[in-house]
């Protein structure tokens, strides 16, 4: 597995090191839950929504260096998105915005989207019930 | 920062005094084994008497020892050389679930052509049960292979009683003697073996070296064609410093490993011990005390391998985890799922593998820190809470 050191970018390293936004958010507006543990990795993924606008995010990650970086990386991304704009954070941006992750490490970006849209689904299925 | 490698189940330094031994066959005396001028006798002279230290710390003779690129290829030899030999009297094969990728991808392969394969499952510390192979048998049976100890979880087999098995029933035993030949006491004689699988840079040797014993009158086919070394059995010029260095590694394991056993046992307790008593919901893998005297291997709940890994290296510690966060199929190690461990535990698995450098201040220092790295992941794990 060392090979995987050296793959990992000073970006990753660093949001692996100091992740922004752990955590939970009390009554959230939304809340996804992804991954299996299986493959090893699980992500929970908080927003607080105001006036469409997602004003707050937090995770909790279990998985390797690279869910945990994706996970920061990508509440640090949706910060003051609309909803419209969080929904087009794409696994790559993700990727991106860590200066690349290793091939094999690809599927925890994925997770990091697939976490952002199930929080919002579940945000617009609790904003749109009949009130 | 100190550097603490506590991972000497995958490779171990070089000794020094290895080294030394190894260093006038790369330039004084460079000779070619076979050739029969001066320089040659030189070389034939040092690759015969590393042969012979092979042997006797095996308790074999010289001429029943094979000499190959490592471990991986005296198992490949041990299981594709008697399969291939023995095709006349059985196809079939006994084998485990937790063995080295060097014996179960060989298994596989052959599993594929007209090779069947038994793959024995083994109890929750990793112990294979001789009733099991036993009653596994066929007539068709020709060759049990199973490893001396674990490589992951360090869990020491009953290959005694396993080969006592195979001898009764005319059925050739392959050990993989990797992990275990210079920690504790390997006799091809006590323990029934015909094959045995060994390794010189797990035991303070070179890489790219290793040797498989092979009983005098076992049936097996050539495994590289080419030249006569080996015996015609494994072509091609041998590797003199590095067959030199094995022999050198194995002479002063052969020497120092019974006080060097009690030291690492002891050091091996303290870190189990240490372990369960500063960190809540962590288990010790394997055995309890049918354990290699260096192994140790933990679960610990609700956080992933990797990440206490980089952690830990963060720290300059190196160890090592059953979580495949990194591999291709993401599945964690097929060891640890044998074992029962449901899969999240698998991927909070930490080995760690200490050897003749590792001291307790180095103990003492893995104790320090893994709280604190354990604690602060689990701190951003979903798992916990769902605990709760």
């Amino acid at each position: 597995m060392s090979d995987i050191w050296s793959l990992y970018s000073e970006k990753v390293m660093e949001h692996f090191k100091n992740p922004r936004n752990v955590g939970e958010i009390e009554n959230p507006d939304g809340v996804g839950r992804v991954g299996n543990p299986v493959c090893g990795d699980i992500m929970e993924l908080y927003i607080k929504v105001n006036d469409g606008i997602i004003v707050d995010a937090k995770f909790k990650t279990f998985g390797c260096g690279a869910a945990i970086a994706s996970s920061s990386m990508v509440t640090e991304m949706v910060k003051g998105n609309s909803i419209e704009e969080a929904l087009k954070i794409s696994n790559k941006a993700v990727a991106e915005a860590l200066d690349g992750l290793p091939p094999v490490k690809m599927h925890c970006s994925v997770l990091a989207e697939d976490a952002l849209k199930a929080a919002i689904e579940n945000y617009l299925s609790n904003s749109t019930s009949p009130l | 920062m100190r550097r603490i490698y506590l991972d000497h189940a995958a490779t171990t330094p070089t000794r020094p005094e290895v080294v030394k031994a190894m260093l006038p066959y790369f330039t004084d005396a460079f000779g070619n084994a076979s050739s029969i001028y001066s320089y040659g006798r030189e070389a034939r002279g040092a690759v015969e008497e590393a042969r012979i230290k092979v042997a006797e710390l095996i308790g074999a003779r010289g001429e029943e020892v094979i000499f190959t690129s490592g471990g991986t290829e005296a198992d490949n030899y041990a299981l594709k050389g008697v399969a291939y030999a023995n095709e006349r009297k059985g196809n079939h094969i006994i084998t485990t679930s937790i063995e080295h990728h060097a014996v179960l991808e060989v298994c596989r392969f052959l599993g594929r052509r007209r090779f069947q394969i038994t793959y024995l499952p083994v109890d929750k510390y990793g112990l294979v049960d001789p009733d099991d192979v036993k009653r596994a048998i066929t007539d068709k049976t020709i060759l049990i292979s199973v490893m001396h100890a674990n490589n992951q979880v360090g869990t020491i087999e009953p290959v005694e009683e396993i080969g006592k098995i195979a001898r009764e029933a005319g059925v050739y035993f392959h050990i993989d003697a990797v992990q275990t030949l210079g920690h504790i006491p390997v006799d091809v004689d006590e323990l029934k073996v015909d094959l045995l699988a060994i390794s010189a840079h797990k035991l303070y040797g070179p890489k790219g070296v290793g040797a498989l014993y092979v009983r005098k009158g076992t049936r097996l086919v050539s495994f590289m064609h080419g030249g006569e070394q080996e015996k015609r059995r494994r072509a091609g010029t041998e590797n003199v410093p590095a067959i030199v260095g094995l022999g050198r590694a194995v002479e002063l394991a052969g020497q120092e490993m019974g006080k060097e056993v009690e030291r690492l046992a002891y050091l091996r307790d303290k870190l189990i011990k240490g372990l369960v008593e500063k960190i809540d919901h962590i288990r010790l893998n394997g055995h309890p005390t049918r354990r290699l005297p260096n192994n140790v291997n933990v679960s610990v709940d609700f956080v992933e391998g990797e990440s206490l890994l980089l952690n830990l290296d963060l720290e300059g510690i190196c160890a090592s985890t059953g979580s495949a966060c990194s591999s291709a199929s993401l599945e964690p190690s097929h060891v640890l799922l044998a074992l029962g461990l449901p899969a999240e535990q698998a991927h909070g698995s930490l080995r760690f593998t200490l050897g003749r450098e590792n001291t307790e201040a180095d103990v003492e220092q893995v104790l320090e820190v893994l709280p604190g790295i354990v604690a602060r992941l689990r701190a951003m794990s979903p798992l916990l809470k769902t605990q709760k």
